[in-house]
C-alpha cells in the first residue's frame, strides 16, 4: 500500500510534500514524536509505514498486570467494606490500629495499581515502533472517556483500556460502542450501574421495602453517549430521548460478589424498565437487554455519528478547523464500510490534506512528554516521578476532568502558565539527559524535514548541551504536530 | 497616557460607532477613572453542573422537602439566609459575609442554553453568546478589549489550561502555583525568539513570563495572609483552595496587576450519592473565597466575585441519591463593593406547575443580565459597548443594574 488515489472522481487533486517531510510528518503529526531512526525508517514509503500499522487485532497491550476489570472492581469492594468496617471499630478495641494500618496498606496498593496502569502505558507509548497505532487508540480511549477522577473507578481505568478499547481500535465502531457502554468502568463512571427502571419490578420491591424510596432512573450515561460517543449535541434529540435512552439502558449492571458474573457487566432483568421504548423517532419493541443493544447499534450505524466522530478524527490528527473535504472523506468511508475503523484510519492515511506540512496543533503534556522519552530513545521508569509533571501541565494521569476528556484544541494547551511549566520541564529533563547527547543530531532526528534553520541554528548555537536540548524540544516545530 | 487623554480616546470611539457613551454607568460621575482603575471583578466558573438547592436549599418552600427526599436538608442544618433560603453548613465564610450584605445570591440563574449539555453549556456561559458556537472569544476577554482605549486592564486566569471565558484577542495572563522562573535567565531569553514568529506560543509565552514575575509578590502577599488566617485542616483540598483565593488576592493587589480573574472549580458532577460530595466541593469552594476575601485585604472594598455554573440539576432526587442535569442555579454575588439587598432574581418556586419542563427550577434570570450590570455599575464598561461587542443578542437578558 502507500500509494494514493487521488482520481477518485470529484477529489481536488492535492499535492503531497516530499518524501522526506511525509517521513517527518508520519512520525510526528501521526505517532508520538520521531525515535532515533524513525524518520529514516519511513523515508522510503511514509504512508505504507504508517498503513502498515493498522491491523483487525487491535492495538498493543501495556505491560501491565493483567488483572481484569472484575478482580479489580472486587478488590476495591473488598477495601471499601474493609474501610467501613474499620469506621466503625471503637477506639478502645485491641486491634484497632492493626486494621487501621491494614486499611492504609489496602488503599496504597489499590492506588500502586493506578500508577503501575499508566507507567505501563506511557511506557508502551515511548517504546513502541508502531506509534500511529497507539495514537489511534489514544484517540478512542479518550473519545470513550473514563476518569480516576472517582475512586471505584480508578483501578478501573487501565482495564478498561485494555479490555474495552485496545481490541477493536481497528474492528468497526458498534464493537467498541457496545463494549464501552457495558464496561464496569463506564457503568461506574457514568454511574449506570444502579440505575433502575421506575416501573421495574426492582422499583416496585424498593417501594414496597421502603429500605430505598429513590431507586429510579439515572440518566447521566444515556445523555453522554448521545452526546459525546454518538450522534453529537447537535442531533437534534430531545430530553424525552435522553430520558427513553436512558430507560432503555436500565439493567446495564455489574455483578455483586454472590453473583455469578462478579465485577462483570451483568443485565439485571428485574431492573430493567418493560415496555417498548422511542428513541429519536426510532420504535424499539426488543425486551430486556436487547432493547438498550438495539438503541446502541441503530446510533452506531447513525450518519450523524459518523459526521461526529469523523470531525473528531479529523480534528485530532490534523487541525483545530479541519479541512471540510478531510471529514467529508472519512465521513463517506465510515458510511460506506458500516464503521469499519481499520479503512477510516487507512482513509486519514490517504488523505492529502492531513499531510500539510504547516503543523496545526499543539501537543498535549502526555504527548509532549513521550515525544520527548521517544527522542532520548528511552522510557519512563517511575510514576511517581511522571504524575507531578503531568499534572502541572495540566492532564493529571488518567483523570480528565470530564465525561468529554482532554481538549483537543492548540488554545487550551498553549496557555500561558503552561508553556512556562514545559519549559521548566524541559530544562530539569535536559539537565538529567543532554549532556550525553549530540545536540544538533538529535534535532536531525526529532524533526527531520520540519526542522526549520532558525531551530537549528539556536541549537547549534547554544551555550550548552543541556541548553540546546531545551531549546530543542521547546521549540515550535516540537511543541506542535 | 493621562486620564484625560483616556476620556478623549473613549469618546472618540463611541462617537465614531455611533454610541452614546456612558463611561461610568449608573455611577455616573461621581468615580473617577483613579477610582476604576482599583475595580476588581471575579469570576469563578463551577463546572459540572452545581447544584443551586444544595448551595442555598430553599428550606421554607413548601415543595422542597418533597421533591429533594433523602437528600433534603432542614431549616436547623443550613445557614438561613431569610425565611425561604438558607445557605449550604459548609459555606460558612460566604455566611459570615452576607450576614454584613456583603454577599447575595440569585437563586435561579441560568445562561440562554437549555441544552443540559456541559460543554455546551460551559461554552455558553464563556462566551456570553445567546447560543452554541455563538462566538469563538470569551465575554471577559471582549471585556478587556472593550476597555482598552479606556484604560489598559489585565486579565488572569487562576490554572494551567486556557479558559474559553478568557481567550480572545486581548492576551491574558494565566498562572497555576509551581516553582519560579529567571526571566533573565538565557533560555527564556532565546525561547521568546524563537516563537517570535508563532502568533500563539509567542504571545502566551511572553505573558506567562510577565506573570512569573508577579506571582513572587502575590505568593508573598499570601504567605502573610495564611499567617493571619491560621493553619486549618486540609479537609477534601480546603486548605489548598485557600492558599489559592489568597494568592489570587496577591496578583489583584499589586499595582498593574490584574483586575479581571477567572478561576475554575470543578467537581459538581454530582449523579449519584450527592450530599458526601457536594459538601466537599462546596467547602473548598467557601475556603476558596475566604482566601480571596483575606488576600484582598483592603481592596475587597473594591471587589466584586461572581460564581456561576453552567446549569444546574433536576429539582427531583434521581435513582441514584443524586440528581441530574438541570436548568437554573444558584449564583452568589459577593464582594466588599456589593450593596445589601436581598436574593438578586424571582424566586419561581418549586411546585411542579412552576418547573421547568417538570423537572428542573425555573430561570428568572439571565446570567447575562447579572454580568452586564456589575461590568457597567462595577468596572464602568460602556453600555452600548457591553450590548453590541462583550453581549450580542442579550436585548432580552436585562441589565441587573445597582448591585454595587
Amino acid at each position: 500500500m502507500g500509494k494514493i488515489a487521488l482520481s477518485r472522481k470529484g477529489d481536488r487533486r492535492l499535492s503531497l510534500p516530499s518524501k522526506d517531510m511525509m517521513a517527518a510528518i508520519a512520525a510526528t503529526r501521526f505517532g508520538l514524536g520521531a525515535r532515533p531512526g524513525e524518520i529514516e525508517a519511513a523515508k522510503a514509503d511514509p504512508q505504507g509505514f504508517l498503513v502498515a500499522q493498522i491491523r483487525r487485532e487491535g492495538a498493543d497491550t501495556p505491560q501491565d498486570d493483567r488483572e481484569t476489570a472484575a478482580a479489580r472492581f472486587e478488590q476495591m469492594r473488598a477495601y471499601q467494606q474493609q474501610r467501613r468496617a474499620e469506621r466503625q471499630k471503637k477506639d478502645g478495641e485491641g486491634d484497632a490500629k492493626m486494621a487501621a494500618q491494614a486499611v492504609m496498606d489496602a488503599q496504597r496498593a489499590l492506588r500502586q495499581k493506578v500508577g503501575a496502569d499508566f507507567l505501563a502505558r506511557a511506557r508502551l507509548g515511548a517504546g513502541t515502533p508502531t506509534a500511529f497505532r497507539e495514537r489511534w487508540t489514544l484517540f478512542w480511549a479518550n473519545h470513550f472517556t473514563v476518569s480516576a477522577i472517582k475512586q471505584l473507578t480508578s483501578v478501573l481505568v487501565g482495564p478498561f483500556e485494555r479490555e474495552a478499547i485496545r481490541p477493536y481500535v481497528f474492528s468497526n465502531f458498534e464493537s467498541l460502542l457496545v463494549a464501552s457502554s457495558t464496561h464496569p468502568a463506564m457503568l461506574t463512571y457514568l454511574d449506570q450501574a444502579a440505575s433502575i427502571g421506575p416501573g421495574s419490578r426492582a422499583a416496585q420491591f424498593a417501594a414496597r421495602r421502603r429500605n430505598n424510596p429513590t431507586a429510579g432512573l439515572n440518566e447521566n450515561l444515556a445523555r453522554e453517549i448521545l452526546e459525546l460517543h454518538t450522534v453529537g449535541i447537535d442531533a437534534g434529540y430531545t430530553q424525552g430521548d435522553v430520558t427513553e435512552f436512558a430507560r432503555a439502558l436500565t439493567g446495564f449492571s455489574i455483578g455483586r460478589e454472590q453473583e455469578d458474573r462478579a465485577g462483570q457487566f451483568l443485565f439485571r432483568e428485574q431492573a430493567h424498565e418493560p415496555g417498548a421504548r422511542t428513541i429519536m423517532g426510532r420504535r424499539y419493541g426488543e425486551e430486556g437487554l436487547k432493547q438498550g443493544l438495539a438503541a446502541l447499534r441503530d446510533l452506531a450505524a447513525d450518519p450523524r455519528t459518523a459526521r461526529h466522530v469523523c470531525g473528531k478524527i479529523a480534528r485530532h490528527f490534523v487541525a483545530d478547523t479541519p479541512p471540510p473535504a478531510l471529514v467529508q472523506r472519512l465521513e463517506r468511508r465510515w458510511m460506506e464500510t458500516g464503521g469499519d475503523l481499520a479503512a477510516v484510519a487507512t482513509s486519514l492515511i490517504e488523505s492529502p490534506e492531513a499531510w500539510d506540512p504547516t503543523p496545526a496543533k499543539v501537543k498535549t503534556p502526555y504527548e509532549f512528554t513521550l515525544s520527548t522519552w521517544r527522542l532520548v530513545g528511552a522510557e519512563p521508569s517511575a510514576f511517581e516521578r511522571m504524575a507531578p509533571i503531568l499534572t502541572s501541565l495540566g492532564q493529571r494521569p488518567f483523570a480528565p476532568p470530564s465525561p468529554k476528556g482532554w481538549s483537543e484544541d492548540a488554545q487550551t494547551w498553549a496557555a500561558p502558565d503552561a508553556l512556562i511549566k514545559r519549559m521548566q520541564w524541559a530544562q530539569g529533563f535536559a539537565a538529567a539527559v543532554a549532556d550525553r547527547t549530540d545536540p544538533n543530531a538529535l534535532a536531525a532526528s526529532a524533526l527531520g524535514a520540519r526542522l526549520t534553520p532558525p531551530v537549528a541554528k539556536a541549537v547549534a548555537r547554544a551555550e550548552t548541551r543541556r541548553e540546546a536540548f531545551a531549546l530543542l524540544i521547546m521549540s515550535p516545530e516540537f511543541q506542535r504536530r | 497616557m493621562t486620564a484625560a487623554m483616556n476620556r478623549r480616546s473613549l469618546l472618540g470611539l463611541g462617537a465614531s460607532l455611533g454610541f452614546t457613551v456612558n463611561l461610568f454607568g449608573t455611577q455616573g460621575f461621581a468615580a473617577t477613572e483613579g477610582d476604576l482603575a482599583r475595580k476588581k471583578l471575579v469570576v469563578v466558573i463551577c463546572r459540572g453542573g452545581m447544584d443551586g438547592l444544595s448551595v442555598s436549599p430553599p428550606v421554607g418552600d413548601q415543595n422542597y422537602a418533597a421533591l429533594r427526599g433523602s437528600i433534603a436538608m432542614r431549616r436547623d442544618q443550613v445557614l438561613m439566609l431569610d425565611d425561604t433560603f438558607g445557605l449550604h453548613p459548609e459555606l460558612k465564610s460566604v455566611f459570615a459575609l452576607a450576614q454584613n450584605g456583603q454577599a447575595r445570591i440569585a437563586p435561579a440563574i441560568a445562561s440562554p442554553d437549555r441544552a443540559r449539555s456541559h460543554f455546551e453549556a460551559q461554552d455558553v456561559l464563556e462566551t456570553g453568546s445567546a447560543k452554541v458556537y455563538g462566538a469563538e472569544t470569551g465575554w471577559l476577554n471582549r471585556t478587556l478589549e472593550a476597555l482598552t482605549p479606556v484604560r489598559k486592564v489585565e486579565g488572569l486566569s487562576v490554572g494551567t489550561t486556557a479558559p474559553l471565558i478568557l481567550r480572545g484577542k486581548v492576551q491574558a495572563a494565566s498562572w497555576s502555583p509551581g516553582k519560579g522562573v529567571d526571566e533573565t535567565a538565557r533560555l527564556p531569553m532565546m525561547l521568546q525568539d524563537l516563537y517570535r514568529s508563532d502568533p500563539l506560543l509567542g504571545p502566551a509565552f511572553a505573558r506567562g513570563l510577565e506573570t512569573e514575575a508577579m506571582a513572587e509578590t502575590a505568593m508573598a502577599t499570601q504567605a502573610s495572609g495564611s499567617a493571619m488566617g491560621g493553619a486549618g485542616q486540609n479537609r477534601g483540598g480546603s486548605e489548598t483552595a485557600r492558599k489559592l483565593g489568597s494568592t489570587l488576592g496577591g496578583f489583584l493587589t499589586q499595582a498593574g496587576g490584574p483586575q479581571i480573574a477567572a478561576v475554575s472549580l470543578d467537581g459538581f458532577d454530582t449523579h449519584a450519592n450527592q450530599p458526601g460530595p457536594i459538601a466537599t466541593r462546596l467547602s473548598a469552594m467557601d475556603a476558596m473565597l475566604d482566601g480571596l476575601h483575606t488576600g484582598l485585604g483592603a481592596e475587597w472594598k473594591n471587589t466584586v466575585v461572581v460564581v456561576v455554573t453552567e446549569f444546574g440539576r433536576t429539582a427531583r432526587i434521581n435513582g441514584t441519591g443524586g440528581t441530574d442535569h438541570g436548568t437554573a442555579s444558584t449564583g452568589l454575588i459577593l464582594g466588599g463593593a456589593l450593596k445589601r439587598g436581598g436574593i438578586v432574581g424571582d424566586w419561581p418556586g418549586l411546585a411542579d406547575k412552576a418547573l421547568f419542563e417538570n423537572r428542573d427550577t425555573a430561570p428568572t434570570l439571565d446570567m447575562r443580565g447579572l454580568f452586564k450590570g456589575v461590568l457597567a455599575d462595577h468596572m464602568g464598561v460602556d453600555r452600548a459597548l457591553l450590548e453590541n461587542k462583550v453581549f450580542p443578542d442579550s436585548a432580552n437578558a436585562k441589565a441587573v443594574m445597582g448591585l454595587v
